[in-house]
């Protein structure tokens, strides 16, 4: 199958602006005649129910969380992107095209990045117009920092919660939109599957997380902005809800699934402490900014990190990489950590970090400057470890932190299916191979404030006479299907808890399919997931009843969909004989150790398509053409 | 460590509840809170029994969603900290821990230590936004915030939603978190145009969900996991008070637009 990205014509900077000119309109008085379905109400949900909302369009959204203020973008800490070159500092649209792209490692669809960087000013006004209190200097206007994979300092900053305080402004615009009535609000509530009619979609299945009722809702589009599949790995950096289920579900009937392998590992997370660690914590990638990252160079260290003299420590970013030192992008930066670990110069009881060391910066800049910057990523670190990180070094390793893979979207975030669309981490498009810091919270504010409002309009203009119901077989038939799983998932009296299924899954996902893979780890990972998902099927116990809130049942049918997603990378990155960004096959390297890509064989998206139950999903290619960039070596030397 | 937890039961909204007694065995003071939790539950669910439902979700102290009584004491002993992030290093080996759901007329018991919060939503839904629609903002740098301004405004707009306060007044009252989001958006040079109806609707809307009268207990500073000051408190009855001497009331009035 050919797949249409359906790029707009002209030169690279005036796409966005000729498709703006020249889509469908719908009409204020008719808006009101359609719904769309927003499942996710993060930074792409949130903002886009919130815009849609306000247009005129009926709008009913839907989260698993008890507010929309929960969703998991409430997380991200450092901050977000847009080239307003307030610093003076030589940035522009291009050059932050040019860095998402390269940051990408050449993977990415350059006409979506280009809106995206073109978009990413509007983000900042809307933002700062909701009240978002992001940082500010002296004298009164905006502040910024530098994030990895960039030499210029375009990130816009709320201490360490920005990712709060960007989800609070869209989620108080959505609580407007609730209190006008032309949102309805589904909290604790479950997309279970997505249903197509005719090849459409045109509504969804859920259930409600409290009573347990399972409901059919008709709309006449379907907007996925349910996050991204790191939980694949059980330890990861996501919030213990997050699950692909939606995306998974949708990916069952007809939307294509892209790049899925693409999966990126953070640098700077808190190191497991035991066995029964239920997830890792992230420390925000700003504090690279200042914080120096080493190890000791003799593995047979013993002494305690402040009595280690310079002489005896090896700050392995900065010697490799002088032009970006400790600020590498974070692919560049895992690999590198990992290196040290793996040849036993780890740090902490466990031997299973590196120091990420604030003493130079807080001699030269004061710990008053220090607090102000990274105070309650302090706090959050001494919190968990105990250790206080004014005084120690803090200890850090990579962990499974967001996903760049995802459902195939053309360039108005539709996906394979017709009227379905998927916005934000969910979709694949931004990213390529690897995010770069702080484009998270773009793309997912870009895809929601002002991506979906065109381009669901522009879709919806042709169906303006089309009436929506429930009352479809396609309905009953789907409706049926899930109650049938739930059933299935709750006569399951086995001996082996969801979780003890989900930790074992997610360890061979994260040595076979995580920072460092190979064609026969993966062929063992399948072979280990097959045989895993068979004893889930027998040997699963689930308690409780399907009438009631059951949050064994949830976990059940998210970790059940794990399997085959976890299934699905493995065979992408087998298939995918390169290294690029998050990818890295260690056959394909250079000398020096870093990715080698193959750009002849390679520079194209992996569209995965299913073709039912128990058969393996077909492989179809979306050509990645550079007109604007000419994909070199990734050089951060 | 070993503790004994006497947790609080209850199938469901309306239904009866009960302290139920459990051995939490072989606890490493490592484990956060929630982990020494998910350990006793992995072990009732093994023997067939239905664990402990309590709500959580990011697991890192910032979206709000977990919470619960420990020992009377919203979100546990450790001040600052959410449960999610409370560690089990500030327990010893025979501690007794009674943990129960907020208890609130404005948050109903859902199942066991879990409870609905959309009171809280409802409050932010009467006002608690700056209305800017999509693509109707002005440049950034247009309007400059005072850094005194723009930091105080930040430290009321931390709050988390997670409803400590609430849980932890003797009288139920939201008056922490609803000055809060009448601070934030206060404190801002944006946030002007609508500062006496949004105080006004918040205010009358807090009251008319279920949360009890403010008597200045400040018990809730106490327990906020983001140190929000009950100084918000006063900012908000200021901006209250004033709004209500200038004839606001809760419906805007609407100016009759002319016809087309």
């Amino acid at each position: 199958m050919i797949l249409d990205a359906k790029i707009p014509p002209g030169p690279m900077a005036d796409k966005w602006t000729n498709q703006q000119s020249h889509q469908k309109l719908v009409n204020p008085a008719n808006k009101r005649r359609f719904t769309i379905i927003v499942v996710g109400s993060g930074l792409a949900g949130g903002a886009g129910a919130a815009s849609l909302a306000e247009l005129g369009y009926n709008v009913k959204c839907f989260c698993y969380q008890d507010s929309p203020r929960r969703a998991h973008s409430i997380a991200a800490q450092g901050g977000i992107n847009a080239s307003k070159n307030y610093r003076n500092d030589g940035d522009s649209t291009f050059r932050l095209f040019y860095d998402t792209i390269k940051g990408g490692d050449f993977r990415a669809r350059e006409a979506n990045v280009h809106r995206l960087a073109e978009l990413s000013v509007n983000i900042i006004d809307q933002c700062v117009a909701q009240g978002v209190p992001f940082a500010r200097e002296y004298g009164g206007l905006l502040d910024n920092r530098s994030f990895g994979g960039a030499q210029v300092s375009r990130t816009f900053y709320a201490r360490g919660q920005t990712g709060q305080q960007l989800l609070l402004g869209a989620y108080q615009a959505l609580s407007r939109q609730i209190a006008e009535g032309r949102v309805e609000m589904h909290s604790r509530s479950e997309m279970l599957d997505l249903v197509v009619v005719d090849g459409r979609a045109r509504g969804i299945i859920t259930r409600d997380l409290v009573t347990g009722k399972i409901e059919a809702h008709a709309g006449h589009a379907v907007v996925l902005a349910t996050g991204g599949y790191s939980n694949v790995f059980y330890l990861s950096t996501m919030a213990k809800g997050s699950n692909a289920t939606a995306i998974w579900r949708a990916h069952r009937r007809g939307a294509f699934f892209a790049n899925p392998c693409f999966t990126q590992i953070h640098p700077t997370c808190i190191p497991p402490s035991g066995e029964y660690q239920s997830k890792l914590t992230l420390m925000s990638e700003s504090l690279r900014n200042d914080g120096r990252i080493w190890v000791p160079r003799d593995p047979k260290e013993t002494r305690r990190a402040d009595q280690i003299p310079e002489s005896d420590r090896d700050y392995f970013l900065e010697r490799q990489y002088p032009a970006f030192g400790n600020l590498v992008p974070r692919d560049v930066a895992s690999r590198a950590a990992k290196r040290q670990v793996d040849e036993g110069r780890g740090v902490g009881e466990k031997k299973n970090g590196v120091y990420l060391d604030f003493a130079e910066p807080t001699q030269r800049l004061g710990q008053p400057v220090i607090e102000e910057r990274y105070g309650n990523l302090f706090d959050m670190y001494e919190k968990i470890t105990g250790e206080n990180p004014y005084k120690v070094p803090m200890r850090i390793y990579p962990a499974p932190h967001y996903t760049m893979g995802g459902l195939w979207v053309d360039y108005n975030l539709e996906s394979t299916v017709k009227g379905l669309f998927v916005a934000g981490e969910a979709n694949f498009s931004d990213h390529g191979a690897n995010r770069l810091g702080a484009s998270a919270l773009m793309q997912g504010l870009a895809d929601g404030y002002f991506v979906l409002p065109y381009s669901v309009s522009n879709f919806l203009a042709d169906y303006l006479s089309e009436k929506v119901t429930t009352d479809h077989d396609a309905f009953r038939a789907t409706e049926a299907e899930v109650r049938g799983r739930v059933e299935r998932l709750l006569k399951s009296r086995g001996k082996r808890t969801v979780d003890s299924f989900h930790r074992a899954l997610g360890k061979i996902v994260w040595d076979e399919c995580g920072m460092a893979r190979n064609a026969e780890g993966l062929r063992r990972a399948l072979k280990g997931i097959a045989e895993l998902k068979q004893a889930f099927e027998t040997d699963l116990t689930v308690v409780g009843g399907g009438e009631e809130l059951n949050q064994t049942l949830e976990r059940a049918g998210r970790v059940e969909d794990y399997f085959e997603l976890a299934a699905l990378m493995c065979r992408d990155a087998l298939h995918r004989e390169e290294s690029a960004g998050g990818h890295f096959r260690v056959e394909h390297k250079t000398p020096e150790g870093e990715a080698a890509r193959d750009d002849e064989k390679f520079a194209y998206v992996a569209a995965w398509e299913w073709t039912g139950a128990g058969k393996e999903q077909v492989l179809n290619k979306e050509p990645l053409t550079f007109e604007l960039v000419k994909p070199s070596g990734r050089s951060y030397k | 460590m070993n503790l004994t937890l006497k947790v609080w039961r209850q199938p469901k909204g309306g239904a009866a509840g009960r302290f139920v007694t459990y051995e939490a065995k072989d606890i490493s003071s490592h484990m956060s809170f929630l982990e020494m939790l998910d350990v006793l539950n992995e072990g009732l669910v093994k023997k067939g029994e239905d664990p402990i439902a309590f709500d959580h979700d990011c697991r890192e102290g910032i979206c709000g969603m977990c919470g619960f009584m420990i020992n009377g004491s919203a979100h546990g002993p450790q001040r600052g900290t959410t449960v999610c992030q409370l560690h089990m290093r500030h327990f010893k080996d025979g501690d007794v821990l009674t943990l129960e759901p907020w208890r609130s007329a404005a948050f109903p018991v859902v199942k066991d230590l879990i409870v609905d919060r959309v009171a809280f939503d409802k409050v932010i839904q009467a006002g608690g936004y700056i209305s800017v629609p999509s693509g109707s903002a002005p440049e950034a740098n247009l309007t400059r915030v005072p850094k005194p301004d723009a930091d105080l405004a930040f430290e009321a707009a931390a709050c988390i939603g997670c409803g400590a306060c609430v849980a932890q007044c003797p009288n139920g009252a939201a008056q922490l978190f609803t000055s809060a989001k009448v601070s934030h958006l206060g404190l801002l040079p944006q946030g002007q145009p609508e500062r006496s109806q949004r105080a006004v609707r918040m205010v009358e809307t807090m009251e008319a969900v279920g949360f009890g009268s403010c008597s200045n207990y400040t018990e809730c500073e106490a327990v906020c996991p983001k140190g929000i000051s009950v100084s918000y408190i006063a900012r908000m009855n200021r901006d209250y008070v004033l709004a209500k001497l200038d004839g606001v009331t809760r419906e805007p009035a609407r100016s009759a637009k002319g016809g087309g």
